[in-house]
Order: structure tokens, then sequence, then C-alpha cells
């Protein structure tokens, strides 16, 4: 999976309150919830982020409610990876079971800036920001977990289990 | 011989079919419940119905809680509620919780003996960490993990870390399970126990009652953590007794078991904590924010809504009144909080200092409905999170303290101690 597109950079603990605020969890609607994203942190987000762009974030990203519409209204806003230094375990687990990629880099979300062009390429875990010329590797997925992601997502992998 | 194991890892070993885990191991675990609410359970059901199996795994262990937008807030919200309806009916759902019968997920489903030691449970919500104060591991997920558990009775998960806090001494009046979880969330951060267990132990502990336990693993999360857990004693046995719906089983943490961490803590130096906007991380004592003013109160919640957080609160209010500037919105839990709540007369005392009291409900506590803040207000709640945006408009801002605070700042008009009191 390689993806390409421009940085939308935030800070350290990004909620899924702000991601996607709860005043909109009345339906569970894709579309719906994709014009909402990002909107109590940067509420101009949706109307300027393009299909194929990658958020960047510090240590904690998605972290408070389980709310799988956080990652749903992400990808659905067009986002195509996030990159963090690190994330939330419940939104890391929604992220792969609904096939939104993420990769947690440290040293990536330090030294991308806003508005940078970045190159992901998801299979070596290599990010190169195509701005400043710099190259990072992100933390491969477990061979578990790269598993369900190949499979298209958690459900997938569930129909090959019970044969359906 | 296993090696020496931590409650969780034992708990987790069990119900993978193992002898022994390791921390970072990934394992696939049976499931003692599967939970999600009104907001989770039209996801997991969309996605329950794409994997294609014409059966749940098993109809008496799949919990769904209307509880977040009950009774229905607008024409969206009641379409939601009734796709978890009917499907609870298509597949024989015996844990559904109509109005009437609902109360907050999480502390319903101690009180009804749904959840109980030793389980494994997963639930789509954050604070399914709660029933961690039974001696079992629950933690919260997606409706996609809820959906896949809902078909299979499985989950994957990786054995995490744990962090022992051995809590020690007399804690000062007023001081409860809110602070001293607001205590540790600011002391070690909102990502301080990321993909960690928090396992809770210490005389201070074991003197607590159930309802300060539940205030406690239920902020777990609040700290990044995967779970929290209170060993199983005469406490959790008083409670669980007559009541858990299941046999239990008692795990405990072995003395030679390896923790990531260790943090000890004299209860005897927490104070009565607020957490200050924008996060539950961001404490002071409540000593320090008395120039705080409010516009809204809210005691209820899966954090503070049981009946003994709306004793303590109704013990300040009685006889005295709200300040005329401020909104008091007191919801019991469930409805057995409400019906003991009331023979126990404190809905008088609530009405008498100028209260309003809901039925059961999520409501305000995040930004629901039943309570939601105008620009610029400012609420001091009893509930777990206080993110941009919580509780209503954007720019509004919500403090989070105990309902001893709560019901004294609802009558001084600023965030106050009950010893502020006149
Ligand atoms: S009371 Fe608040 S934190 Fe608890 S389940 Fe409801 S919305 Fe979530």
């Amino acid at each position: 999976m390689r993806f390409e597109g421009t940085a939308h950079r935030y800070g350290r603990d990004v909620d899924t309150d702000v991601i996607i605020p709860a005043r909109y969890l009345n339906t569970s609607d894709p579309a719906e919830l994709a014009k909402h994203c990002m909107e109590d942190i940067d509420a101009g987000f949706v109307a300027k982020v393009k299909s194929g762009d990658i958020i960047v974030a510090d240590e904690n990203f998605g972290c408070g409610s389980s709310r799988e519409h956080a990652p749903i209204a992400i990808k659905h806003a067009g986002v195509d990876v996030v990159i963090a230094s690190s994330f939330a375990r419940i939104f890391y687990r929604n992220a792969i079971n609904t096939g939104l990629p993420i990769m947690e880099s440290p040293e990536a979300a330090r030294g991308i800036k806003d508005g940078d062009r970045v190159a992901v390429d998801a299979d070596t875990g290599t990010i190169t920001d195509l701005t400043t010329g710099e190259v990072y590797t992100a933390q491969p997925f477990p061979p578990f977990v790269k598993a369900i992601i190949e499979r298209g997502g958690l459900i997938e992998s569930v129909k090959d289990k019970v044969g359906t | 011989m296993p090696r020496p194991m931590t409650i969780t890892e034992k708990l987790l070993a069990a119900h993978a079919g193992l002898d022994e885990v390791v921390p970072g191991q990934l394992i696939e675990c049976a499931l003692d419940l599967v939970l999600a609410n009104d907001v989770t359970a039209p996801i997991a059901i969309r996605e329950f119905r794409r994997i294609g199996v014409d059966a749940v795994f098993d109809p008496g262990k799949i919990a769904l809680v209307p509880d977040h937008y009950t009774p229905n807030k607008d024409i969206k919200s009641a379409e939601q509620a009734k796709i978890v309806r009917e499907f609870a009916r298509e597949f024989g759902i015996s844990h559904y919780y109509e109005i009437g019968c609902m109360g907050v997920e999480h502390a319903l489903l101690p009180e009804q003996g749904v959840v109980g030691p030793g389980d494994v449970i997963i639930g789509a919500d954050s604070h399914t960490c709660t029933y961690g104060a039974l001696g079992a591991f629950a933690t919260g997920v997606g409706s996609t993990d809820a959906a896949a558990g809902m078909a299979t009775g499985t989950a994957w998960f990786k054995v995490p870390s744990s962090i022992r806090f051995e809590i020690t001494g007399e804690l000062r009046p007023w001081v409860g399970g809110k602070d001293i979880i607001l205590h540790i969330i600011g002391m070690i951060g909102v990502d301080g126990a990321l993909y960690q267990s928090m396992e809770f132990t210490g005389e201070t502990i074991e003197r607590l009652g159930m309802d300060d336990r539940f205030t406690i693993c239920n902020m777990a999360i609040e700290a990044g953590g995967k779970s929290g857990i209170i060993a199983f004693d005469e406490t959790t046995r008083a409670y669980v007794e007559g009541r858990a719906e299941r046999p239990w089983t008692v795990y405990a943490s072995d003395p030679d078991a390896e923790y990531a961490r260790v943090i000890r803590i004299d209860a005897s130096e927490i104070e009565p904590t607020v957490a200050f906007p924008h996060l539950p991380s961001n404490t002071r004592p409540v000593r320090e924010a008395r120039h705080v003013e409010v516009d809204q109160v809210v005691i209820g919640s899966c954090t503070n809504g049981r009946i003994e957080d709306l004793r303590i609160a109704a013990g300040i209010l009685k006889g005295r009144k709200v300040d005329p500037r401020v909104r008091l919105i007191v919801i019991p839990a469930t409805q057995a909080i409400w019906k003991q709540a009331m023979h126990e007369g404190l809905f008088d005392v609530f009405v008498d200092a100028g209260g309003a009291v809901s039925t059961p409900t999520c409501g305000p506590c995040l930004g629901g409905h039943m309570g939601i803040l105008a620009a610029g207000e400012r609420a001091l709640a009893t509930t777990n999170r206080n993110f941009v945006g919580r509780m209503g408009d954007p720019t509004s801002e919500v403090y989070l303290a105990s309902p001893a605070v709560a019901a004294a700042t609802a009558v001084a008009g600023h965030i106050a101690l009950p010893e502020d009191l006149a």
C-alpha cells in the first residue's frame, strides 16, 4: 500500500470528541460523519482536506471514547493514512479493524510540518517527507495484525473463520 | 509450574486456554459478555450482518443498552435505538434494556449481575473498564470488534503489561474514589498507562466500598489504560452474592508477578481534586480552584451516578439552596438507583434545594441532551471527560470532580469544598 498526500499537522492527545463531536453521533452514516471531521479542533479541516491527504499528530492520537465513528469520519473525509507518535489503544484497534492505515513513528511525527507533501509505503514502513527529503521508518505491524489489514479488516477475516 | 502472573495475565490465560501468557503476546480469548449501546450497536449490527451468520454466538451473553441518547433525543437517535431494539428481538438477546428498566450501561450491568468476577468482557464503549472493580478483565473496543464478538464469542488481545498502584493510609475527609483516580491521572497523564492494565491494590483500596471501586476502574481509560482491576475480596463477595447470574471465578496476582511499574501512593496526601479543561489529567486541588464560577453542575454518569454518590451529594445539599446562577442536574444512573434515591427521600433534598432530577441517561456527559452548554458556559460535573466541546459548544468548559465537590459547588456558585459552606 502506497500513499501520497499533503500533511495536516496536530498536537498531542487529539481526542475522539474533537475528531467527531458527540452531537453528530445520532447517525452512523459515513458521509454525514465525514462532514464534521475534526470540527472542534480545526473548523476548516473538511474544506481544505483533499482525497489522499495525511494526518500527522503527536502522542496519544484518538484518545477518549471507543466510537468507531472517529476512524470512519477520518477515512471518509478523504484521509488515507494517519501518522502519529503513538495512538490510544481503542483507536489503534478500530483503525486496524476498519481498514484505516495508521503508522507509529515519533520521528516522522516530530519532523513533518503542516502542508508538507508526504509519501508513505505501508509495506516497508517507509515515510518520506517529499518537501524536506527526510526519510523515516515506522514500526511495522505484528504479522497477526498485518493479516487482518491485508484481508481488508476484521469482518473479512471473521468471514474466513466462520466460513460464510 | 507456569510463570508467576498478574491477575490480568491469569484471567487472559484462562480464557485463551493457555497455562501462561506474557505481556505483548497476541492471544484469542473466549468472551463472557459482549456489550454495545445505542451509539455503537448500530454500526456493530451493520458489520455483524456483513459477516453473514444467522445467529449470535450466545444470546444470553450479549448486552445491548440504549443509554446515550435515550429516551430518544430526536428522530435520528430514535432510528438508532430502533435498529438496536429490532436486532435484540430478532436474535433473542435477553439482556436488552428498554426505557423503564434501562440505566447507564456501566452502572447497570454490575447492578443486574450480568458481569461478574473472573469474566473477560468486551464492550463497544470505552468505559467498559469499569467492571474491573469486580475482579474481571473488561475493556473497551470498537463496533467492529463487538460485531466479531457477537458472531464468534471471541476477541483478539495483546496481553498488556501491568502497573500496580499500592495505596495505603487514611483518606482525608471528603476524599473518595473520584479524587483517588483524578490524583493518579494527574500524576501519570492521559497516556500514562497506554496499552497497560492498571491494578489497584493496598489497604486504602481494600477499605473502599464497591461504588468507589467502580469509579476508580471506570476512569482507567482516562489514563490510556486498557483495563483497570481490583482483586476480589469480601466486599466484592458481598456485592455479587445473590446478584451474579453466572458462577464466578476468583483470580489473584502472584506475589512475585512482574509489573512494568509499581507506584506507591500515600492516601493521606490526596486532596479533593478537580480536573480543569480540557484534559482529565489537568488536575489541581479544589482549594486552588475556588475562583472558578460555574453555570451548571451535573451529578450523574457511569463514573458517579450511583446511590452512594447521590447520598453524599444529598448530605451536603440538605437544608441548603443551589446558587440562583447555577443549574443543578441530578441523574441517577439506573432505574434501581433512581427508586432507591426516591425511597430514601433524596429527591426531596435535591428538589427543595432547587435542583432538577432526570430519568437515567448519559445525557449531558457526552453532550448528548438534557443539559447542553452554550458558548462560553462552564460546568462542574461528576463525569469523566472534559475534552473540548464534550458537553456542548466548543467554547464551553467542563471541570471534573467528586459528588461532594459538585454539591458544594452548586450551593456556592463557584468550585468549592463542603467545608466552605456556611
Ligand atoms: S455516562 Fe458518559 S462516559 Fe459513561 S457511558 Fe455514558 S456517555 Fe459514556
